[in-house]
């Protein structure tokens, strides 16, 4: 039973009041794209054993999609943010160089 | 080996059983292997047996992090059916199913497999349709099923509710040859035969990583050094992100938590399979008398094998609704598995992007019952380059599209 | 003879006596009583039978504990199985029952099981029942499921109701005893938000029942005035009754109240599920002694030394006239040191360890009870109730040195602390070599949503075993979690304690150390599933070495005490086994819940009609009181038909149907979503949802539109209306609005964020009526109002307006190829508008109709059907709809994906209309079938039925299906198998079936 800091209530919400959306920072690749490329924006998901950025959807509550940088393997949030930005922030990037130092995710590290 | 039988029971109690052999072995690695199988669970292990069972390949070493037996094989609901709709899955699930009829014998261990059958039911029209037209498939299929009314659910099932104020039932599709195993006996018994043809089961070894050379696979890096090898599968559910990784190709697949329940044990109530997919519940009543419960699956990623409550509460609420008697019995205890999701809710058992080097996974909520036929496909496939069982999960169908849904007929893939 | 002493009794109200009955024998207790302490009083040593060799079976412990005493109880809506007698208050007119016996308690058959456990050793039945194979189903099986099991099944539907609470806590403390208490002074103090449950009626745990002294006060007295004191504070909540069940990620913890469990004519909810997130919790919940593995040791009258001391103190009931105490710790003398005060006789102490002289010792030696060093039971003697022991040396093989009479044996291993709570989220443990047990690692907490522990062990819970350590150590746990929850409070001094100097326990896994295998084959583990020290070593040399696997081969521990007695013991015995150290050896897995719960709370409120929300339409109750035959569609219901009169809900539908194409039908179309798309960049929003061109779409005007995934797949349909230049309403299905709106806020906000577009779901804001068939436009001219001529709202079209004084907006489109109003008025409007149709209807042959007739008219005229023609796996093309993609878009959700190979490949199947040979219909899902079989050696197919009815209109079955080829091939007749052998064969043709010229619609 996960609790989330939407960004946009700046409320704890119970997992109850929230949607999973799956990876984050995901780009969208449509016509023209390569089928490699295509394949893995739809399909290919990072899925790690630690750090991982996810989508969040504050469904029973404002309604607004949020992005969290989460554990897999011991649950902690690391941080919210907001979903309208294309990578993660740097001061939470930083935050969480310090508890999991030598972590990487996609491009980011 | 020494064989199990009434006789065998009986010589060694009258020498305080102080005869019975080790069920396997506990060998050191060796320097290399033919094949080296990753994961010592139902489906690793059955792919090895049927290595050395089908194709006389049994230099074969089954290295498990943990202990046998001790991943998904152990924590799931022991559900076996073929049931399925498309046919991709129905054949592997139906060979599956097929297998688990003659497996105490195959492997001299008593798995206990019991065929009471299995009830899908149907509570909205969409899944009454759904169900009749699996029927129709599984009839073309060669797997015995049927739809039934909701009277005949009644009789097969007397604690059922069918006229629940929500839900009331509308029929069932019916699987007189499915039912359920003793799973962990599933791991022991194909443990016990794949040590017997010489296979070495090392466990407490950690793969760390793959060893590749140009492209081709020669083996894996682990808590208990190299082990090299020609041929390797990756067998590890929950895991196999990971293991990917190490290879350097990725999946289409994330991680989840899967919960289920028992309840105390109570004398003989239900002698049937009985699954629930408009409420999500399944419930079937183990021989020791417990009510044995599963639901849903967790949204996001997770490895701690904790899943969260209030998926326990929409099951039993659900479970409740359609089996008002269980509302007094009580929850004796919960767990979780984590269960790898596919793009399509399908299992991947494919060649790699690695030369030589093979996975099973994906089997979400539903491997128990693909245990043997996963293992049988499976090791096909690692002889022979292919097989027929494996052909349409290949790891790259989701380039072309080709997927295998099978949550189209309102079923899910339990 | 177990029996009621005259005196003592703290918990008892020995003026109020209560009638019980057990296996209908009728007995008496006091208020205060459990069930198995009344039982106890009233000399009923057997409970119950064992679980797999019906062994008889007498309580050995006097809590949660318990594995052995377990009865049915109550009756009709009211059983239930498996109700632990020591945690189960008496009340008047209870009524128990043993359970797995037969027939019997006395006198079970089952009990010649015990005679052949020489055959059944742990694992037998994965040795054996395996020829022949038939018989595993149908004879073995069925034996073995009768013999399991516990209690009977509850056969009616539960007649008790259940419910669920909320609470934010700064600190959860579980368990009431001393440790809590303390907590709970300590946190309360500090300022924090305090919730504390306690399981059981009584605040204080065991302090009292072994005379600890407390800031100089007795234990009682100082329970007293701590609960007073945290009463008196109101940051601090108290309930006893209330078990903490759980600890999960993030905080979140269960606690499951028995609100009339003790009471049962007392009105309210039985259970309550407390659904908890604390900052900080604090597990205060004791620990729980250890059984001693000798022969005999389950044998009736054999019980945990500190149990008989919970008996006689708390309820005046003494196990037997003679008690020989066996112990490897000073601890157990308390109950010889109690047995004795209370005037019974302690025949012997046997203390394994060689050398004792602590002050208990002292006490009891003093006392003149004889106390034996190095000595240990060698067996038990007795069959349903003890009748004396056999001495032996500890350090021996077991020869005999001395018998002893006695009728009870008081037996202490040393305490394990409680872990469960410790453990379920996490928490690791480390193994304290002095008092032989698991404790938890303060360095390895389970940890939170922000990476930092959150739980808190406190007290004996903790490893702090004697009443001082207990004390300062959760008065320590308290005022920390308080501190870590952000009170900032002072918390003062703490309670301070008197114990007695006791010396250290030692380790005894096996009695003797030396046992022979005969005596190790009679030294139970797990009572209730029959484990015993020869299972767990067969285990070990058969190779189930891990701890996981002894468990799962021999049962130990999954009984429904769920290990709390037998785990360290059989993990101890599986180390021995393995001549490893305990540790290495390890746990297995702390699950919730603590103990079991029952499933009426987990559920809580939501049952019957409260399961799931329904959502009604306004005009729900008018087709509930005339004939709807439901249909559960998402969480709407939706009438499948409307039957009059008697006929079957088929023959409905053909009413229905004919009535629409002849004369005049209404639908309940307010399910359909209704989502409202504004802003400058709507149209260009919509063109990326829609597969066609939404932004050309002129106000005034509506235009039918395809969604998919972008995966490629159909994944919604609907009409959409532009309603300025700005706006757009679009349609969905019934089932698509919620998800449908989630869909376009997903897009909107995660992926063009930066266009400007409002997304608003008005769904349940309106109703609709469709109103359809040849009269449609009559019965709104007589209802008067707006313009419904064909000039002036052409088909398409749509406009608002009045009609009957109803303000609504008219749709012209139909789904039905009849002419067709679809009018939408205000929800609190619904039901008066729909009242006014039929009323004006009358002369024009109105008729209601359902969503089967709904489907029936579309099928005869082609339409596709949203879960019917597709089902997830459909792309638009395949249903011929390329005139609804646009080819002029450069991108739309999906187009990328139906380039990919397989959904350009020319053999996916293509839908079709389908005409019987012989007029019938084929049944739902029918294949159509190929040449041969696959190499997976199934039949080959071509096709599928994805709609089929009987036309009432045609008369005949038609059908629509997606083919092989489909459309190249009409005319050709294929062939549709059957379940029942036979088949149907049917011809390709188009799928409209009927109007093709839409001349209907178009008036």
């Amino acid at each position: 039973m996960l609790t989330l800091e939407c960004p946009y209530c700046s409320i704890q919400a119970d997992e109850t009041e929230l949607h999973a959306g799956g990876e984050a920072h995901l780009k969208r690749e449509t016509v023209g794209s390569l089928d490699n490329d295509f394949e893995d924006y739809l399909f290919m998901r990072e899925n790690p054993k630690g750090v991982h950025f996810e989508r969040w959807r504050h469904v029973a509550g404002c309604g607004k999609w949020f992005h969290a940088a989460r554990c897999t393997m011991t649950l902690e949030v690391f941080g919210t943010y907001s979903a309208q930005t294309l990578a993660p922030p740097k001061d939470l990037r930083e935050k969480i160089s310090t508890k999991r130092p030598g972590w990487t995710w996609r491009a980011f590290s | 080996m020494k064989r199990y039988s009434v006789f065998a029971i009986a010589r060694e109690a009258m020498r305080q059983h102080a005869g019975w052999p080790r069920a396997w072995a506990s060998p050191t690695p060796k320097a290399k292997y033919d094949v080296v199988i990753v994961g010592a669970g139902g489906h690793g292990l059955a792919t090895a047996y049927y290595l050395g069972k089908n194709f006389g390949i049994t230099n074969v070493a089954v290295i498990e992090k943990g202990w046998l037996g001790g991943g998904n094989t152990g924590r799931n609901t022991t559900i076996i059916r073929s049931n399925y709709l498309q046919d991709p899955s129905a054949a592997i699930y139906e060979k599956s199913r097929s297998l688990y009829e003659t497996m105490s014998q195959d492997l001299n261990y008593n798995v206990m497999f019991s065929p009471r059958g299995v009830i899908m039911l149907a509570q909205t029209h969409h899944e009454v349709r759904g169900y009749q037209r699996t029927a129709h498939a599984n009839a073309l299929q060669g797997v015995k099923t049927e739809f039934i009314s909701p009277a005949r659910v009644k009789q097969l099932v007397p604690i059922m509710n069918i006229d629940g104020p929500r839900y009331p039932v509308l029929g069932g599709l019916w699987q007189a040859r499915g039912g359920t195993a003793r799973h962990d006996a599933v791991a022991w018994g194909y443990a016990r035969a794949c040590s017997d043809m010489g296979m070495d089961i090392i466990q407490q070894c950690e793969v760390t990583n793959v060893l590749t050379d140009g492209g081709k696979v020669t083996g894996v890096e682990t808590s208990k050094g190299k082990i090299l090898c020609d041929k390797l599968g990756g067998v590890v559910a929950g895991h196999s992100s990971a293991l990917a990784e190490m290879a350097g190709f990725q999946l289409p697949m994330e991680s989840v938590a899967l919960q289920a329940l028992v309840s105390e044990p109570i004398k003989p109530c239900m002698d049937v399979v009985v699954m629930a997919n408009t409420v999500h519940g399944y419930m079937s009543q183990s021989d020791k008398g417990e009510m044995v419960i599963g639901g849903g699956t967790d949204g996001y990623n997770n490895y701690t094998q904790r899943g969260s409550f209030h998926h326990i509460e929409e099951t039993v609420r659900a479970l409740i609704e359609t089996f008002p008697m269980i509302s007094r019995l009580k929850m004796l205890r919960q767990w979780g598995g984590i269960v790898d999701v596919t793009g399509d809710r399908s299992p991947i058992l494919t060649k790699t992007p690695v030369e030589g080097m093979f996975m099973n996974c994906g089997w979400g909520t539903g491997g128990f019952k693909a245990i043997p036929g996963s293992g049988w496909a499976m090791a096909e496939l690692m002889a022979n380059g292919h097989s027929p069982l494996t052909e349409e999960f290949s790891m790259n169908r989701f380039r072309a599209g080709k997927f295998i849904d099978e949550s189209v007929a309102a079923g899910v893939a339990h | 003879m177990s029996t009621r002493l005259a005196t003592a009794g703290r918990l008892l109200d020995r003026a109020s006596t209560m009638e019980f009955t057990f296996n209908g024998k009728r007995m008496q207790g006091h208020e205060g009583d459990t069930l198995a302490s009344a039982l106890l009083a009233n000399d009923q040593m057997l409970v119950g039978r064992s679980f797999k060799y019906h062994r008889p079976r007498g309580l050995v412990a006097s809590g949660a504990e318990e594995p052995n005493g377990l009865v049915n109880m109550g009756a009709g809506a009211f059983f239930e199985p498996n109700q632990r007698i020591t945690t189960t208050e008496l009340f008047e007119g209870l009524a128990a029952e043993s359970q797995n016996h037969w027939p019997s308690l006395e006198f079970d058959v089952g009990a010649v099981n015990a005679k052949l456990s020489r055959f059944m050793p742990a694992g037998f039945y994965y040795k054996m029942f395996i020829h022949p194979r038939p018989l595993w189903k149908h004879v073995y099986e069925p034996f073995i499921r009768k013999a399991a099991g516990l209690g009977r099944a509850p056969t009616e539907m539960d007649g008790s109701s259940y419910e669920h609470f909320y609470a934010h806590v700064d600190v959860l403390i579980t368990g009431g005893g001393i440790a809590g208490l303390a907590a709970a002074l300590a946190a309360g103090r500090a300022g924090a938000d305090v919730l504390l449950v306690e399981q059981t009626a009584h605040w204080g745990g065991r302090a009292p029942v072994d005379g600890a002294q407390i800031d100089g006060l007795d234990g009682d007295t100082w329970v007293k005035e701590t609960v007073q004191a945290l009463e008196s504070m109101d940051n601090v909540t108290l309930r006893n009754r209330t078990m903490g069940t759980g600890v999960y990620d993030h905080g979140y913890a269960l606690a499951y109240e028995r609100l009339t469990d003790h009471a049962p004519d007392q009105d309210g909810p039985r259970h309550r599920l407390w659904r908890i997130r604390a900052r900080q919790i604090v597990t205060a919940t004791g620990s729980i002694e250890r059984p001693l593995s000798f022969a005999g040791n389950d044998i009736p009258g054999v019980m945990l030394a500190g149990a008989v001391r919970d008996y006689a103190v708390n309820f005046g009931v003494s196990l037997g006239d003679r008690t020989v105490v066996v112990t490897n710790n000073d601890d157990a003398y308390r109950t010889a040191i109690t047995l004795k005060d209370a005037g019974l006789d302690v025949p012997v102490i046997l203390d394994a360890r060689p050398t004792a002289d602590g002050s208990l010792v002292q006490q009891a030696r003093e006392m003149g009870i004889r106390v034996a060093l190095g000595k240990g039971i060698a067996h038990v003697n007795g069959a349903k109730r003890v009748t004396g022991v056999s001495i032996c040396l500890q350090a021996g093989e077991g020869s005999e040195i001395e018998e002893i009479a006695c009728d009870a044996v008081a037996m202490s291993g040393g305490w394990s602390p409680v872990v469960h709570l410790w453990s379920h989220c996490g928490g690791k443990l480390i193994w304290d070599d002095a008092q032989s047990h698991f404790r938890p690692d303060a360095s390895r907490p389970p940890l939170g949503a922000d990476g930092l522990g959150f739980v808190v062990p406190a007290g004996a819970a903790n490893g702090a075993m004697s009443t001082a350590e207990v004390l300062v150590d959760a008065f320590q746990a308290g005022a920390a979690a308080a501190k870590a929850a952000g009170a900032t409070g002072k918390t003062g001094r703490g309670p301070t304690g008197d114990t007695p100097k006791e010396e250290p326990m030692a380790p005894v896994w096996l009695m003797p150390q030396g046992a022979s295998y005969k005596l190790r084959s009679k030294m139970w583990l797990d009572y209730q599933n029959d484990v015993k020290v020869s299972d767990v070593q067969l285990a070990a040399r058969e190779g189930y070495e891990s701890v996981e696997h002894t468990k799962r081969y021999t049962t130990l521990g999954m009984a429904t005490d769920q290990g709390k007695l037998s785990n360290i013991n059989g993990l101890a015995t599986l180390a021995g086994a393995l001549n490893a150290p305990i540790p290495a050896v390890g746990t297995t897995t702390f699950r919730p819940p603590y103990t079991p719960i029952s499933m009426g709370a987990i559920g809580g409120e939501a049952r019957g009609e409260l399961f799931q929300p329904l959502h009604k339409t306004p005009m729900h109750d008018w087709h509930d009181a005339n004939g709807a035959d439901w249909e559960p569609v998402g969480h709407w219901r939706r009438a499948y038909a409307f039957v009059r009169g008697a006929e079957t809900v088929e023959q409905a539908v053909q009413r229905e149907v004919t009535n629409t194409r002849e004369n005049l039908g209404l639908l309940d179309a307010s399910t359909l979503g209704k989502l409202i798309v504004r802003g400058p960049d709507a149209g260009k929003f919509l063109d990326m949802l829609y597969t066609n061109m939404m932004s050309t779409l002129k106000p005034g005007r509506c235009r039918y539109g395809l969604m998919c995934t972008e995966n490629g797949f159909l994944s919604d349909d609907g009409v959409v209306a532009r309603i300025d230049d700005d706006t757009f309403l679009c349609h969905t299905t019934t089932g698509g609005a919620d998800r449908i709106y989630a869909h376009m806020e997903e897009w909107l906000q995660t992926e063009w964020w930066d266009w400007q577009v409002y997304v608003t779901n008005v769904t349940e804001q309106f109703a609709q009526v469709a109103v359809v068939g040849p009269n449609a436009r009559k019965v709104l001219e007589k209802l008067g109002g707006m313009d419904v001529s064909a000039e002036a709202l052409s088909f398409m079209d749509w406009a608002d307006g009045t009609i009957g004084g109803f303000d609504c907006r008219v749709y012209r489109i139909s789904f039905s190829g009849e002419l067709s109003f679809e009018i939408a008025v205000p929800a609190s409007q619904g039901r008066a508008f729909w009242d006014a149709l039929l009323e004006a209807g009358a002369e024009f042959g109105v008729m209601p109709y359902g969503t089967e007739c709904l489907h029936i008219m579309r099928a005869e005229k082609g339409f596709i059907m949203i879960g019917d023609e597709t089902d997830g796996t459909v792309i638009p093309q395949d249903l011929g709809l390329h005139w609804a993609i646009s080819k002029k878009k450069d991108d739309f959700l999906g187009k990328r994906a139906q380039e990919r190979d397989h959904m350009t490949d020319p053999t996916r199947w293509q839908l079709v209309g389908l005409e019987t040979t012989d007029g019938s219909v084929i049944p739902d899902g029918a294949y159509a079938v190929g040449e041969g079989v696959n190499e997976n050696g199934q039949r080959n197919t071509q096709g599928r039925v994805t709609s089929t009815y009987h036309s009432p209109t045609l008369g005949r079955g038609i059908a629509m299906g997606l083919v092989l080829h489909g459309p190249d091939r009409m005319g050709e007749v294929i062939e549709f198998p059957k379940v029942d052998g036979t088949s149907v064969k049917a011809k390709i043709v188009n799928p409209v079936f009927f109007d093709p010229e839409g001349e209907k619609q178009n008036v």
